[in-house]
């Protein structure tokens, strides 16, 4: 993990020329940032983790050695030969139910970033797009929703609704969209004003042509960008919300296995390995999408290439010349 | 100096919030299925007579709006109703709960801001390095842990050394204020380094990036050339202009604070607002939910209206 964030200075200037899958040229060009993400060692590290928390989460029942559902051990075993990662309070087996735990809070991740992902572009597109009345609207109405601790709220709908699982997914997609409206707002506003958009629009394309045909196409990457960190924070606040209690007390999740496991006093019991293995899953599975997610935003934001200052470039700047003949 | 016209611009945005959050926690408790009503009464074979008189002495067969109408006017008077659970005024027990809570929390988001901005300055000016590695990828990793796993290990871990619940002990010999002060400073141990180790992750990641997008400016080349000390540019032109942005994203994070406080809360029994929100959930106990949720947002939102002020205040072209 030595050099996984660092995102190395890349001095060469974006293929002015190359046309993207869009149409459309410049350091968004679809092809470009793809080619920008996938040179980054952080890309294949985080898609390696990503990749095999999925893997081990489909092939959960092929793979796990024991039932989630019926006792397999005493009450908080420690781990040994028979369970490798020992037994919960209520003597299920701890890879299993991990394993198992997977699948379901990864779907309910997706499922809740889906929801939020489709608000917060449809927001964005909209305030960014048509400005004026509809903008200070949305925008004010993101304000609102921005400033609000959404775990507090989630935890009041979610107490008042009642605990099961599609209404943690609501719940938490719901109030996660206004970080990606405000972002995908921005963008659609400078995309807005580029020249090709412009003549589109005076070639009489009707708004839904713009939109869709060579808006999306721009703010795509971006929105990928944010849908990998929001599953992150799904994921986490599923977590915090099963924590609460609130989510479905029978469903198995990353989230209600530690839950399971505070409620039936295993810190009392110092029993680490009913908390540890769901807590680890959900840590890596974050790390993995963070990864992921940080090097699509580097590769489109070439600001952060530049350092005039790193410790590299600070004894000896290559003005001119390669390293040795450098002034 | 302010502009009027922006400080008047930002308080009547947090009124108007407040003012649309003590709505909706009116809103909520009624609209949602599963309301108050029909929970109110939690004797399962509740008689007709029974159900009817309960929704009468909680006043719920007035019309919604006469309803919202008290529920603001004794709003003002700071009466968020009786607790249906240990039967006090709910603003006591946010009250105690509050104090509680507000020690805790300020030290551990002051911890996290300073470890989280040395750590994501040094990783920024040392880009590439290995404190640069050892900074960022410790910071993911605390980034990536779930509170409340993190919370138990130490627990797990620290379990007989210090302290793991409550707030004080409750047979501390030394009556002196300052015997229970130490007291309750060993209890406040860890949750507050769980607070803190969970918190300055996020900061370190916010002012590295940001560190990193200052010194790609030009007049830290300019500043370069002019043959400044490598320390001063870092000092006065870089740090300086980082911090900007770095204000207003901490104050976003304002959310995940409260978060971790309410998961660490439960965790280490801490009497704080975060527990009375928890308990109050499990014996949905209404009143004390509701009023949890409006003193921890009106909380939120007057600390951000203070972060805006404080960085119209440090950068002046704000004020327009």
């Amino acid at each position: 993990m030595s050099t996984i964030l660092n995102t190395t200075p890349a001095p060469e200037v974006p293929p002015t020329g190359a046309t993207g899958a869009s149409g459309a040229s410049g350091p968004t060009g679809f092809r470009y940032v793809l080619h920008e993400i996938m040179r980054q060692r952080s890309t294949t590290v985080g898609l390696v983790i990503v990749g095999l928390l999925l893997l081990s989460a489909i092939a959960s029942p092929l793979i796990s050695p024991y039932s989630v559902t019926v006792s397999s051990c005493g009450v908080f075993d420690p781990p040994s030969a028979a369970h490798w990662l020992g037994c919960d309070g209520a003597g299920l087996d701890v890879l299993s139910l991990v394993l198992h735990g997977g699948g379901v809070s990864m779907i309910v991740g997706l499922s809740a970033t889906l929801i939020a992902m489709t608000v917060g572009a449809s927001v964005g597109v909209l305030s960014g797009y048509f400005g004026g009345w509809v903008d200070v609207l949305l925008m004010r109405i993101t304000d609102y929703f921005l400033v609000v601790p959404q775990i507090v709220l989630m935890i009041v709908i979610a107490a008042v609704w009642g605990p099961s699982l599609f209404h943690v997914v609501v719940v938490i997609g719901a109030l996660m969209w206004t970080g990606t409206a405000r972002v995908i707002r921005a963008q659609v506003m400078s995309i807005r004003e580029r020249v090709y958009v412009r003549r589109v629009a005076g070639l009489g394309a009707s708004h839904g042509r713009i939109i869709f045909r060579h808006i999306l196409p721009q703010v795509g990457p971006l929105l990928v960008a944010n849908a990998v960190i929001a599953i992150t924070v799904a994921v986490f606040d599923e977590t915090a919300l099963a924590f609460l209690g609130l989510s479905d007390p029978d469903a198995v999740t990353w989230g209600t296995i530690m839950e399971h496991a505070f409620d039936r006093a295993a810190t009392s019991a110092g029993a680490w390995w009913a908390i540890a293995p769901a807590g680890l899953a959900v840590a890596f599975f974050i790390v993995g999408c963070y990864l992921v997610g940080r090097s699509i935003e580097d590769a489109l934001n070439p600001r952060l290439r530049v350092s005039y200052l790193s410790a590299h470039s600070w004894r000896l700047r290559p003005l001119v010349g390669k390293k040795p003949e450098a002034i | 100096m302010y502009r009027s016209g922006y400080v008047l611009r930002r308080v009547a945005f947090a009124v108007v919030t407040i003012y649309i959050i003590a709505t909706l926690n009116f809103l909520l408790f009624r609209v949602l299925p599963g309301s108050a009503v029909t929970r109110i009464s939690r004797i399962p074979n509740a008689s007709p007579e029974l159900k009817a008189a309960v929704i009468h002495q909680f006043g719920l067969d007035k019309p919604l709006w006469e309803q919202y109408w008290i529920y603001l006017g004794q709003l003002l008077h700071g009466n968020m109703g009786i607790s249906y659970v240990n039967q006090q005024p709910v603003t006591d027990n946010l009250w105690t709960a509050f104090t509680n809570t507000i020690p805790m929390v300020a030290i551990g988001t002051i911890l996290a801001l300073v470890i989280g901005i040395a750590v994501g300055v040094l990783s920024a000016v040392r880009r590439g390095t290995a404190s640069d590695h050892i900074g960022t990828n410790l910071a993911v990793l605390f980034y990536a842990f779930p509170t409340q796993f993190l919370g138990m290990m130490i627990l797990i871990f620290a379990a007989g050394v210090l302290p793991v619940a409550g707030m004080s002990d409750a047979f501390e010999l030394d009556p002196s204020t300052w015997g229970h002060l130490l007291d309750v400073g060993k209890h406040m141990i860890l949750p507050v380094l769980t607070l803190t180790l969970t918190l300055f992750a996020e900061n370190a990641l916010i002012v590295r990036s940001s560190m990193l997008e200052t010194l790609g400016e030009d007049y830290i080349l300019t500043a370069r050339a002019k043959g400044l000390p490598r320390r001063r540019i870092i000092r006065a032109y870089a740090l300086r202009n980082a911090m900007l942005p770095t204000i207003t994203l901490i104050a976003l994070s304002l959310g995940s604070i409260v978060t971790g406080a309410i998961l660490i809360e439960i965790i280490f029994s801490w009497p704080g607002i975060g527990r009375a929100l928890y308990s109050a959930v499990l014996s949905r106990d209404y009143p004390m939910l509701q009023g949890g949720f409006l003193v921890i947002t009106v909380t939120v939102i007057v600390f951000n209206l203070a972060a805006d002020l404080l960085y119209a205040k440090l950068d002046p072209r704000i004020r327009a």
